[in-house]
């Protein structure tokens, strides 16, 4: 049957071979390239000098980023196969987004992985095949690309999330992502099936044409928009499809966690920005609503039940579910009219790029300080800055980014969303702004009581030796912490890229 | 404008964090090194507002000067702005000058867990948003500096605090993000009516040009209020503060008492009156009404302590009222004795607390109980209390006088459009609290200073003043003497831009009597 359509496509129209544009495509043909490297490379390396890989694989991501920014400071822009697959602004930032976030959590884990005695050509392999569905996702503007780039980013999340395979927890943790997450693709799909059924079109700007006309009130394109926001509201973890997220993070290694918490939201969230301000602009009354009860549940469930958590990686799990919420907020308020559009679309860029420096960060320190106590609990924090008060000092400029205290890069991703409230004016968009704020209160409070004990309290088991972080965290650290103050000092940056990168003119 | 004059006022401010992040590349055990390089970051800090005043054109005091106005965050048109006039000059500089005097009061007097490397930090870092908040002249670097204070504040409670310190500092903390978040929200407020600039100057007059529905200037107001009042304290937003000055280490009170809280009434002048008269007018009486109750509410509140720490934290929401009062009144008279009372009580009450300080590393306890007969063991630091209680009752001739007095004047007449009767009963119960204020400052020094050496202390060695404390106290009790013998010291430097402020009300309110 399938055969047979193919087979009649290919003799009414004969097959045009897509003019490609191999430049603006470097950083995926890198990206690519590097992975093939990896993985045959891993084959023929003795099991000590498997530490290699990682090194090929980080200078694989450098290359790709170093295109990236030269496609993006010559503005090298192309738009390919039909206009399915787009080199842009957008594109580009994202791009060089995931590749700075994959290079970050590749320094995480060099150590981790290979003390951890797990096996590691592999594991570079699936981190760069997830990092290459997002790079793909950056340019997809299409439903059936965006399809294809989700899945691309999510496989190999799968296996990576269970990567400690002797530990019960890391396979519980791959088998609940693993399971909702096709559970997820499968809502999503069947919505993009409606969706293309009444608008005849997979490209987005087809789409976005076609729900702006005469078809607008169909009721199962407003059930194909429905299931598809569903579906990646389960990616974003967005509550009440976040279940699965605590669990997933607690159980994977920690690397894992800070790349799903961090990339593969990211991921999710890029497609939405393509969907909802490309293809759906028209129907912000379905969505409107939608993306306003999810921000509001997914901030203060979030926040609430990380007030309740005593392991530091549940707790940056609930952390990172309410700060989704946050950047759902601008979602819920873009409808109302253009400028808000704009406002709204700048902030969730910009809350999301900076959302990246401060979690990784975050993550980091918890990497480092498992090292030493071999613990996630919060309470072996106590004393933390007695015999480490570097990684304090990080950390607590980590925690209070994220609780959004300025000067630190963290109060600028919040003040975009207000404005972006504001921007809207609505009552119900100020209402969800007033709610943003309360959360905002809440989280100080686990965030502060963390800082607390590192800060204030007697170290649990009397051990003051310090800790030895290894040159790969150290780096990785350094990275966050230049970006979470820089952009905090000068936030003028990132609101640039956060304004370029616009979708909408 | 030469050079110096340029770059004075951004040294000012951002030298002592300069400071901080080399201090953090000096190891901890070179104490030395530490101590001398803090000091030399906040005596450069000085150094240049002293420079600023020198330079400073007391004949139009009412001007913004050494201003600075560069891009700094264009996507939401807030710019790096900054400028002094009459009322933020003696603000910056009594911050630079705590600062400095701070740094050396500590020489040896690190509390527990010592560490004068992270204390020392903390200071500056602290510097740095207190004098940045007196310096802006844009909301959202206003908002940034006034936040900045913060974090280092949490941590001199929660670490060198006293026993209770973590519920203290959390308690602080969240109050006063509190307030923040209603603040930046009014903040933004004014950012999409006052046509999408947060320059303070411009806003007064876009915003007036906007001329809003009183509704929603109410609203607004209201937003800054609560976000100021937190951190003035007003009643009832005060309760912040007996636990945080209880708990604070001395230097971390000396801090709070002297400018922290000032940040909130400076934010009354400077942004939320000029830029919103017409629902501060609407407001007035309320905040009047709040001010008077916390003049009598921190008297009472004073007499019922056993602590010497926790009195002083409680006459500073007395005094902190009359500061309210004199600003409720909306007439220049009344803002002078405001700015006027603000520096007093700063210079006062600061010193209150680190005699308090003092007191308590020498008996190890501040009970008043426990006190009494300082004046045979220790007679200088007991006279200097006895100085000190003197100037806080608003002895004439001490600068507290000039604060309290104007302020409790100047309800009398306050601006056109308030209720005479009213403001009139205001200033009867703030007389009332005045004969309070003696009456539970002398009830202290009673305690403390007279009567005989408790049997407990009888055989202790109780030094007298040591050489930190003579050269940390006596630029402060000059200047009480100085500012209270010769008010006008002060009052040619306010008066000018309190009068600018001023006419800005009479302009909006005199256009509303007209309609």
């Amino acid at each position: 049957m399938l055969l047979a359509a193919v087979h009649s496509a290919i003799q009414q129209q004969a097959f045009h071979v897509p003019n490609l544009d191999y430049h603006a495509l470097a950083p995926e043909i890198v990206v690519s390239a590097t992975l093939v490297v990896v993985l045959v490379a891993d084959l023929f390396l003795a099991g000590a000098r498997k530490w290699l890989l990682s090194n090929v694989a980080g200078w694989g991501l450098l290359v790709a980023l170093i295109f990236t920014v030269e496609l993006g400071a010559r503005s090298h822009h192309a738009s390919m196969v039909g206009g399915a697959y787009v080199v842009d602004d957008f594109a580009l930032v994202f791009k060089g987004l995931f590749l700075a976030v994959g290079y970050i959590v590749l320094l995480m884990s060099t150590r981790y992985i290979e003390e951890g005695d797990y096996f590691e050509g592999e594991f570079y392999f699936l981190l760069l095949c997830s990092l290459l569905g997002m790079v793909v996702m950056g340019s997809a503007r299409d439903l059936i690309t965006i399809f294809v780039a989700l899945e691309t980013l999510s496989i190999p999340a799968y296996m990576l999330a269970g990567w400690r395979k002797r530990d019960l927890k890391s396979n519980e943790a791959a088998l609940k992502y693993y399971l909702l997450g096709v559970l997820a693709s499968a809502v999503m799909l069947y919505g993009m099936s409606l969706v293309f059924g009444f608008t005849n079109s997979t490209l987005l700007t087809d789409i976005g044409k076609a729900t702006q006309g005469s078809i607008t009130k169909a009721p199962l394109v407003t059930l194909g928009i429905f299931f598809i926001t569903v579906g990646f509201a389960f990616k974003v973890s967005a509550v009440p499809f976040h279940f699965w997220a605590p669990d997933t993070y607690e159980g994977s290694p920690t690397p894992v966690t800070a790349f799903l918490s961090v990339a593969s939201k990211t991921g999710g969230f890029v497609a939405l920005l393509e969907l909802i301000y490309i293809g759906f602009i028209g129907r912000s009354d379905v969505w409107g609503p939608m993306f306003w009860v999810l921000a509001a549940l997914t901030m203060t469930v979030g926040n609430l039940i990380a007030l309740r958590q005593t392991n530091i990686v549940r707790l940056l799990a609930y952390s990172s579910i309410a700060q989704a919420g946050y950047i759902l907020v601008p979602f819920a308020v873009a409808g109302s009219n253009t400028k808000s559009i704009h406002s709204a679309f700048t902030a969730s860029v910009t809350y999301l790029l900076i959302y990246a420096a401060m979690n990784l960060g975050a993550f980091a320190i918890v990497i480092a300080v498992a090292r030493k106590t071999r613990s996630g609990e919060i309470a072996s924090y106590g004393g933390l800055y007695e015999y480490a008060p570097g990684l304090t000092v990080l950390m607590t400029i980590f925690l209070f980014s994220l609780a959004g205290i300025p000067p630190l890069a963290g109060a600028w991703a919040k003040i975009f969303v207000f404005r972006a409230v504001l921007d809207s004016g609505t009552p119900s968009a100020v209402a969800l702004g007033v709610i943003a704020a309360v959360n905002a209160v809440i989280a100080l409070f686990y965030y502060a009581s963390v800082a607390r004990l590192m800060w204030m309290d007697p170290v649990p088991d009397g051990d003051r030796t310090a800790i030895r972080v290894p040159a790969s965290l150290q780096a990785a650290l350094g990275l966050s912490v230049v970006v979470v103050v820089v952009i905090g000092i000068y936030p003028q940056f990132f609101a640039h890229l956060g304004d370029v990168a616009s979708l909408v003119r | 404008m030469n050079f110096l004059d340029h770059w004075a006022l951004s040294g000012a401010i951002f030298l002592p964090v300069i400071g901080a992040v080399l201090l953090g590349l000096v190891p901890r055990r070179s104490e030395l090194t530490l101590k001398v390089g803090a000091l030399l970051a906040s005596l450069a800090s000085l150094a240049l507002v002293i420079y600023l005043i020198a330079r400073f054109d007391f004949s139009h005091s009412g001007r913004f000067q050494f201003v600075a106005n560069k891009q700094w965050i264009e996507v939401i048109h807030s710019r790096y702005h900054i400028g002094l006039d009459g009322i933020s000059l003696p603000l910056l500089a009594l911050s630079a000058l705590i600062t400095v005097l701070c740094v050396i009061y500590s020489w040896d007097h690190f509390p527990e867990p010592f560490n004068p490397k992270a204390f020392l930090i903390l200071i500056l870092v602290l510097a740095t948003g207190m004098n940045g908040t007196f310096g802006s002249l844009d909301l959202i670097l206003f908002f940034v500096f006034f936040e900045l204070v913060l974090l280092p504040m949490y941590f001199m409670i929660g670490v060198w605090g006293g026993p209770n310190r973590q519920y203290a500092a959390i308690k602080f903390f969240l109050f006063t993000l509190f307030g923040s978040a209603l603040m930046i929200l009014s903040f933004l407020a004014l950012y999409f009516k006052g046509g999408q600039t947060f320059d303070m100057i411009a806003l007064r007059h876009t915003i007036a040009a906007a001329s809003l529905p009183a509704a929603t200037a109410s609203l607004i107001f209201a937003g800054l209020f609560i976000g100021f009042a937190i951190k003035v304290p007003m009643f009832p937003f005060h309760t912040w503060l007996p636990d945080a000055h209880t708990e604070a280490p001395t230097v971390g009170s000396v801090i709070l008492a002297a400018i922290l809280l000032k940040l909130g009434t400076y934010g009354f002048v400077r942004i939320a009156i000029p830029i919103l008269p017409k629902a501060a007018h609407t407001w007035a009486p309320w905040i009047g009404l709040l001010a008077v109750i916390g003049i009598i509410y921190g008297a009472l509140g004073c007499l019922a302590q056993r602590d010497m720490k926790r009195l002083i934290a409680f006459s500073s929401v007395a005094h902190m009222g009359f500061v309210m009062l004199g600003i409720a009144t909306l007439t220049s008279f009344g803002i002078n004795a405001a700015v006027f009372g603000m520096v007093a009580h700063g210079l006062i009450t600061g010193m209150l607390f680190f005699v308090a300080g003092s007191v308590q590393e020498r008996y190890g306890t501040r009970e008043l109980s426990r006190l009494g007969g300082m004046l045979l063991q220790a007679p200088r630091l007991g006279w200097i209390l006895g100085f000190c209680a003197m100037a806080s009752l608003g002895l004439p001739g001490l600068a507290g006088f000039w604060g309290e007095f104007p302020a409790i004047l100047s309800a009398y007449q306050p601006a056109a459009g308030l209720s005479l009767v009213t403001f009139r009963v205001y200033m009867a119960v703030a007389a009332v609290g005045t004969v309070f204020a003696a009456g539970y400052l002398l009830w202290m020094l009673q305690r403390v200073d007279f009567g005989v050496v408790k049997s407990e202390f009888e055989h202790a060695h109780i030094h007298d003043l040591h050489v930190p404390e003579y050269l940390a106290w006596a630029p402060l009790l000059i200047l009480i003497v100085a500012l209270g013998v010769y008010p006008h010291l002060l009052f040619h430097i306010t008066d000018g831009a309190v009068h600018a402020v001023t006419t800005g009300i009479h302009a909006a309110t005199g256009v509303a009597a007209g309609r």
